[in-house]
């Protein structure tokens, strides 16, 4: 049975408009199921990607020689409690809907599950409650 | 109108212990339940909380005389520059202060990750701080230079006195622009793409007493868990009333305090040092205001539902940065805290930029302070101008020199 593994691939700029993801499917079979992309204001990519097949060493090697940074999605966001003081200012910033308001008691909720780990949380939060965790 | 009790009566009964205090929150459901009559005649006091990013706050502090003296005329505290030019070992250190070294927006947004406010946490917290001083050498003050570490219970005074805090009411911002953009109203995305707010709403102090009829100088008050005291009005304080666009309802905004207490016996939960993206460093401030029920006029203002309080919806890509003073709509406190609005034609998700959860807290704090006997309440020595005094700001012009 050949892996499958959540990943991470950060793209530099000056990659940003090349179609790096059909390569994987084309040139090396792999299966692929994009969770999360995100191209920020300075051109540089980032992907939440789960992958699989027979070739998927061969597929991250061809990802690190284009130059995509690949991180296994090992990393997590945690919060950290006794920071947090549940303003809200992160919940319009999630993408993943991971961070949201509960209602009526207006306290932020994280769902751990439910995050990409697309980092903007980290700077969103005005107390730096949210933490990359390795 | 209606009842009418004085502040000397409800001190009474908080001495006695039969006061009957309830948040702003309960004072809504109350009045909801029983009607504002009955409501008005059985409450004594009701208190409010707010807890959010106030950027006109800092503490001044004298630190004593060193040997030799010193005339500390420029002053950092772990690395954040204070004010010096006050007395020989008096400084005063602002929230937004930031580093010499700080990157600030040289790559945009910058991350403003340690600032005045922060220090200020950190004082609080207990924790030791670094202080580092500058002096010309006088004949009474020969020392040039100074570097130690203090904490706050070395500190001769140290005193929390923010300029202003607690708008009555803020704008709610939008981003009309094709650029995110980052703002002290945090990250707002292009076309539309979030509102961001930063009022408590029904539990915020100024919405509750729109007209200052109980609040003014002297007002004790719940600051960065200690007790404080408003002293004047806020900077910018131009306070007004107009009515919202449902029956009942009111637009109130412009009012702000100015107020002070000692840091000593505040606590670190209350008083966050903050970084916000592209913007800066600033504080979270925890305020609650008590509201003495006088009478039934007082009662029906204090509970007013988030329903009958509005915001202006405001552009942060053009208008809010070039002065215009277009607004692009009204919405409820309601509306917004239902996580979206509708704006021209388009749902768009809202999120606060302060604390709903935290201002709850905060009333709670403050009422049990009330029934326990342990904070009784002060007329004001002087009220604060109100709507009618109708106070236009003045704007700044460019002149040639």
């Amino acid at each position: 049975m050949a892996p499958t593994s959540k990943i991470v691939l950060r793209f530099p700029a000056v990659i940003a408009d090349k179609p790096i993801i059909y390569r994987l499917v084309k040139d090396f079979g792999l299966m692929i199921n994009i969770l999360k992309a995100n191209i920020n204001p300075h051109k540089e990519g980032t992907m939440v990607l789960e992958l699989s097949g027979e070739r998927y060493q061969e597929g991250i090697e061809y990802l690190r020689g284009q130059g995509v940074i690949v991180q296994l999605l090992s990393e997590q966001i945690v919060r950290n409690e006794s920071r947090c003081i549940h303003c809200g200012a992160c919940t319009a910033i999630c993408p993943a809907g991971a961070l949201y308001i509960e209602r009526p008691s207006m306290e932020v909720c994280f769902d751990g599950d439910a995050c990409v780990v697309c980092q903007l949380c980290t700077r969103a939060c005005p107390v730096r409650a949210m933490e990359v965790s390795f | 109108m209606g009842v009418c009790r004085t502040f000397a009566e409800i001190n009474e009964k908080i001495r006695q212990g039969n006061v009957v205090v309830v948040t702003a929150e309960e004072a809504v459901a109350m009045v909801r339940e029983l009607g504002l009559k009955e409501a008005a005649s059985r409450v004594d006091v009701v208190t409010t909380g707010t807890f959010g990013a106030m950027c006109s706050s800092g503490i001044y502090l004298n630190f004593g005389h060193s040997t030799p003296r010193i005339k500390a005329t420029h002053v950092w505290l772990n690395g954040v520059p204070a004010y010096g030019g006050l007395a020989a070992v008096d400084a005063y250190l602002g929230a937004t202060a930031l580093p010499e070294n700080d990157p600030l927006n040289s790559t945009h947004p910058g991350e403003f990750r340690y600032g005045g406010g922060h220090v200020i946490h950190d004082l609080v917290a207990g924790k030791p701080v670094r202080l580092r001083a500058f002096g010309y050498g006088t004949d009474c003050y020969p020392r040039r230079e100074i570097e130690t570490t203090i904490t706050i219970r070395d500190l001769n005074e140290v005193v929390l006195f923010n300029p202003r805090n607690a708008y009555q009411n803020y704008n709610c911002a939008v981003n009309l622009g094709s650029k995110t953009l980052y703002t002290y109203m945090g990250i707002l995305k292009p076309h539309l793409g979030n509102a961001h707010y930063s009022t408590s709403g029904q539990l915020s102090p100024l919405l509750k007493d729109p007209y200052l009829r109980t609040i003014g100088v002297g007002t004790r008050i719940f600051l960065g868990g200690g007790v404080g005291y408003v002293v004047w009005n806020g900077t910018q304080h131009a306070p007004r009333v107009e009515p919202g666009p449902v029956e009942g309802s009111i637009v109130a905004a412009g009012g702000t305090l100015c107020v002070l207490g000692d840091l000593k016996q505040m606590r670190p939960q209350w008083l966050v040092g903050a970084s916000i993206l592209g913007y800066g460093a600033t504080l979270y401030v925890g305020i609650g205001v008590p509201i003495p029920v006088l009478d039934e006029e007082i009662m029906y203002y204090a509970s007013l539902p988030d329903d009958k309080l509005f915001a202006p919806v405001v552009d942060y890509s053009e208008d809010y940065p070039r002065r215009q003073s277009r607004t692009l709509g009204l919405v409820s406190y309601s509306e917004l805290k239902s996580g979206k609005i509708t704006l021209m034609g388009k749902e768009v998700p809202t999120a606060p930029m302060s604390s709903y959860a935290r201002a709850r807290e905060i009333a709670a704090i403050l009422k049990n302070w009330i029934a326990e006997g342990r904070f009784l309440l002060t007329h004001p020595v002087e009220p604060l101008p109100g709507p009618q005094a109708q106070i236009v700001l003045k704007t700044l012009e460019i002149k040639e020199a």
